[in-house]
C-alpha cells in the first residue's frame, strides 16, 4: 500500500500516467499507431516512419523549450509567453546570416555553426530582455514576455526586410529532418544533447538548487546569501538558448520561414508541458525528467489527434480540457478532498480487513 | 515604487510604439492626398508584394501624397480612417481586416467627401458608401484550380485538402469549388480534409499523419503554396515521388516566386494566382474621377491566372512570382 501511495506522490507519475493513458487508448484505438517501418526518403536514404516516429520528431524541439520554461517557472512564478515569437527571431537570424542580403543564395554565405551561434547570442539578448524586466522592474513574466509576443514577429521580418529567405543547401536540412545514413530524425539527438548538457548543469552546479530557493522563497534565499533577481535573470537568459536550438530545428525543416506562423502556439505547449511535468506553476520546486516527458506526452496527444483527423484548429480545445483537469487536480482544496477520500477508503478496507 | 513607475512606463511606452501611426502629410501643392489603410505587410508574402506595389504607384512623382497605416485589428482600421478622414484626405483606400463594423466611419467620410475606394478585401456596408471595389474573385481562383485538376483526366483523385484559417474569405473560396467538384464527381474523394491554418509545419505534421495511416492519394490541394511546401516536405520525407508525370500532383495558390521556380522545375504540377497588384487599378480609377468621368463598374474583379507546370516558362515566374 505504501509502494503505491509514493509512486502517485511522485511528481513523475503525472507525466507516466498521462503517457500510459494515451498508449492503451491507441492500443485499443488501432494497434497500427506503434508500427514502425524502415523506409526511405526521396534522397534514396534510410528513414524510420510511423506515428511514434513523428512523436519523437516533433516531440524534440518541444522538450527543448520544456527545459528552458521548467526554469523560468520554477524560478519566476511565471511563464514567457514570448517563445514563439522569439523562434521566429532566432529563424531569421539563422536565414540572414546563411543568405546575406540576397534571399536566394546558390550557395551558402556563411557556415551553419556561425549562423548559429549569433541566433543564440540575439535569442540570449531577448531572453536578457525578458529577464531584466521581470527581475529588476518586477513586472510580472506573463506581461513582461507580452511585449516580445506581439512586437516578436514583426521584428523577425525586419531582420530579413520582409524577405523570405530559402536556403538552398541539402545540408541545412539535416537539422530538423535526417542525417544521410541515419535513420532516426536529427532533432531527438539535439535534443538528447541538450539533455545531457542541462543534468550535467544540474548535477555539477547549484543552479537547480539555487532556483528553487528563489521560486520557493525569495526573501529567504536572499537572506541566505543568494541573489534572487541574478538567478531570474539567468533563468529566461537558458530559455533563450534553448529557443535558439528550437529556431535551429524549424527553420531547418523546410529550409525557409514564414514569420507569421512558425511555431505559433508552441508557447502554450511548452507550458503545458511544464505543467503536466506535475511542476508547479506558481514556481518552486520543479523535476526537469518529468517536464521533458511532459512535452513528448503533448506530442504523443497532438499525434493521435491528427491520426483521428480532429480539425486541427480544435486541437487547442483538447489541450485545455487536459490543462484544466490538470490545474484543477492540482488546487489545494481538490488535493485535500482527494486525500480525505483515500483515507476513508483506506480505513474502510482496513475495518473490513478487521470485520 | 520609482521602479515599478519606470518599468510600467517602459511597459507603455513599447505599447505605443507598437502601433505604428503615420500622420498624414499637408497636401496643398497640387498634389491628390489619399490614405491608404492596409493589413501588416509581414503577414504573407502576398500582402508585401501588394504594399510594395501601392508604395509604387502612390508617388509624388504620379501625382501622389500618400500616407499609408496598418493594422491587422479592424477597431484600429477604424481609428486610422478616422484620423485621415479628419486630415481632409480626397481619397480613402481600405482593405479592411474584417467584413463588419465599417458603415459609420465610411458615412463620415462620404460627409466629408472622401471618396472610399475598397481593394483586394470587400466589406458587409452599403455599396453606395464606396465609389469601387477591386477584388480578387476566391471562389473563382478555386474554380479554375479545380477545372485544371479536371483537365488531367485522372481515373481516381483521392484528395489531401489542406485548407487555410478557417473563415477566411481565401479558405471559403478555393474550398468551396472542391467540396462542389468531390461531391459530383464519384472518382474524386478527399483522403482528408483538414485545416493547416496557413502553416508549412501544420501541413506537414498532416500528411505526414496521412502516410503513417497508410492511406492512397495522389493529388495534394494545398490552399496556398506555404502549405504545399510544408506536404512535398513530408512527401520527400517519406520517399513519395511528385511532379510532373510523377504519382502525387501537388497543388499550390498565391504564386510565390519560390512556388514558380519549383513548377518550372517540375517539382509541382499547379499554382493559382491571387493578384495582389491592384495599384494600377486604383490609379486608373482615380484619374478617371479626377477628370471628372464617371466609373461604369463598381466592383472590379481582376484577372487571375492558374499555372501548370508543363507551360510555365521563365518569363512568367519572374513577372507573377511575388
Amino acid at each position: 500500500m505504501t509502494g503505491i501511495k509514493k509512486l502517485v506522490k511522485n511528481q513523475i507519475f503525472i507525466p507516466i500516467a498521462a503517457l500510459l493513458l494515451l498508449a492503451l487508448f491507441n492500443l485499443l484505438a488501432d494497434p497500427e499507431f506503434f508500427l514502425i517501418e524502415l523506409g526511405y526518403n526521396s534522397a534514396g536514404n534510410p528513414v524510420l516512419k510511423g506515428y511514434l516516429v513523428t512523436i519523437l520528431d516533433y516531440g524534440s524541439e518541444l522538450a527543448i523549450l520544456a527545459m528552458g520554461m521548467t526554469l523560468v517557472t520554477a524560478a519566476s512564478g511565471g511563464q514567457d509567453i514570448s517563445v514563439g515569437a522569439t523562434i521566429a527571431i532566432a529563424g531569421s537570424v539563422i536565414l540572414r546570416v546563411l543568405c546575406g542580403t540576397d534571399p536566394r543564395p546558390e550557395t551558402m554565405q556563411a557556415p551553419i555553426i556561425v549562423a548559429f551561434l549569433v541566433a543564440v547570442v540575439v535569442s540570449m539578448l531577448c531572453g536578457a530582455f525578458n529577464g531584466t524586466l521581470v527581475a529588476y522592474f518586477k513586472i510580472p513574466p506573463m506581461v513582461a514576455t507580452l511585449i516580445l509576443f506581439t512586437a516578436g514577429r514583426s521584428i523577425a521580418a525586419w531582420i530579413n526586410n520582409n524577405a523570405l529567405p530559402i536556403v538552398n543547401d541539402p545540408s541545412f536540412g539535416y537539422f530538423g529532418n535526417f542525417i544521410p545514413g541515419i535513420p532516426v530524425p536529427t532533432p531527438f539527438f539535439i535534443a538528447v544533447v541538450c539533455m545531457i548538457i542541462m543534468a550535467l548543469i544540474l548535477k555539477f552546479t547549484t543552479l537547480g538548487l539555487y532556483t528553487q530557493s528563489v521560486g520557493i522563497n525569495e526573501s529567504s534565499a536572499r537572506l541566505n546569501g543568494l541573489n534572487p533577481q541574478f538567478i531570474k535573470f539567468l533563468s529566461f537568459v537558458i530559455l533563450g538558448v534553448c529557443v535558439a536550438v528550437a529556431g535551429l530545428i524549424k527553420v531547418s525543416r523546410i529550409s525557409t520561414i514564414n514569420y507569421s506562423v512558425v511555431a505559433k502556439d508552441i508557447e502554450m505547449d511548452a507550458i503545458l508541458a511544464v505543467a503536466l511535468g506535475g511542476n508547479a506553476l506558481s514556481g518552486g520546486k520543479f523535476n526537469m525528467t518529468a517536464s521533458i516527458l511532459g512535452a513528448y506526452v503533448i506530442q504523443f496527444l497532438t499525434t493521435t489527434l491528427y491520426k483521428f483527423q480532429v480539425k486541427s484548429d480544435a486541437l487547442p480545445a483538447y489541450k485545455a480540457i487536459v490543462v484544466i483537469i490538470l490545474v484543477v487536480s492540482s488546487a489545494p482544496v481538490v488535493r485535500e478532498w482527494m486525500s480525505n477520500l483515500w483515507k476513508k477508503i483506506t480505513i474502510k478496507k482496513q475495518v473490513k480487513e478487521v470485520g | 515604487m520609482k521602479k515599478r513607475l519606470i518599468a510600467a512606463f517602459l511597459v507603455a511606452a513599447m505599447a505605443i510604439g507598437l502601433v505604428a501611426c503615420t500622420p498624414a502629410g499637408q497636401g496643398g501643392d497640387g498634389l491628390i492626398k489619399v490614405g491608404i489603410i492596409n493589413n501588416d505587410p509581414n503577414e504573407s508574402g502576398y500582402r508585401t508584394a501588394n504594399d510594395k506595389d501601392l508604395k509604387a504607384t502612390f508617388t509624388k512623382e504620379n501625382g501622389y501624397d500618400a500616407s499609408f497605416a496598418y493594422s491587422l485589428k479592424n477597431d484600429e482600421q477604424i481609428e486610422h480612417a478616422q484620423k485621415f478622414i479628419q486630415d481632409g484626405v480626397d481619397y480613402l483606400l481600405l482593405s479592411a481586416a474584417d467584413t463588419a463594423g465599417w458603415d459609420g466611419v465610411l458615412k463620415e467620410a462620404k460627409e466629408a467627401g472622401v471618396k472610399v475606394i475598397l481593394f483586394d478585401r470587400t466589406i458587409d456596408a452599403s455599396s453606395d458608401l464606396y465609389v469601387a471595389s477591386i477584388v480578387s474573385d476566391m471562389a473563382k481562383e478555386g474554380q479554375t484550380a479545380v477545372d485544371w485538376l479536371k483537365s488531367q483526366n485522372l481515373a481516381t483523385a483521392n484528395i489531401i485538402h489542406l485548407q487555410g484559417v478557417m473563415g477566411s474569405a481565401a479558405q471559403q473560396g478555393r474550398t468551396g469549388a472542391l467540396d462542389a467538384e468531390v461531391k459530383a464527381n464519384a472518382n474524386w474523394n478527399l483522403v482528408e480534409q483538414q485545416t493547416a491554418e496557413w502553416s508549412a509545419e501544420k501541413a506537414q505534421q498532416i500528411v505526414e499523419a496521412v502516410i503513417a495511416s497508410g492511406k492512397d492519394f495522389n493529388v495534394i490541394y494545398a490552399e496556398n503554396d506555404d502549405m504545399a511546401k510544408g506536404a512535398v516536405a513530408a512527401l520527400d520525407k517519406n520517399g513519395i515521388e511528385h511532379g510532373v508525370g510523377k504519382k502525387v500532383i501537388v497543388m499550390g495558390f498565391d504564386c510565390n516566386k519560390w512556388a514558380l521556380e519549383e513548377l518550372l522545375a517540375g517539382r509541382w504540377n499547379y499554382d493559382g494566382q491571387c493578384n495582389p497588384f491592384q495599384s494600377s487599378y486604383i490609379h486608373d480609377i482615380i484619374q478617371k474621377l479626377e477628370k471628372g468621368e464617371t466609373i461604369s463598374e463598381k466592383t472590379i474583379i481582376m484577372e487571375e491566372k492558374g499555372f501548370d507546370a508543363s507551360t510555365i516558362t521563365e518569363d512568367d515566374v519572374n513577372k507573377y512570382g511575388i
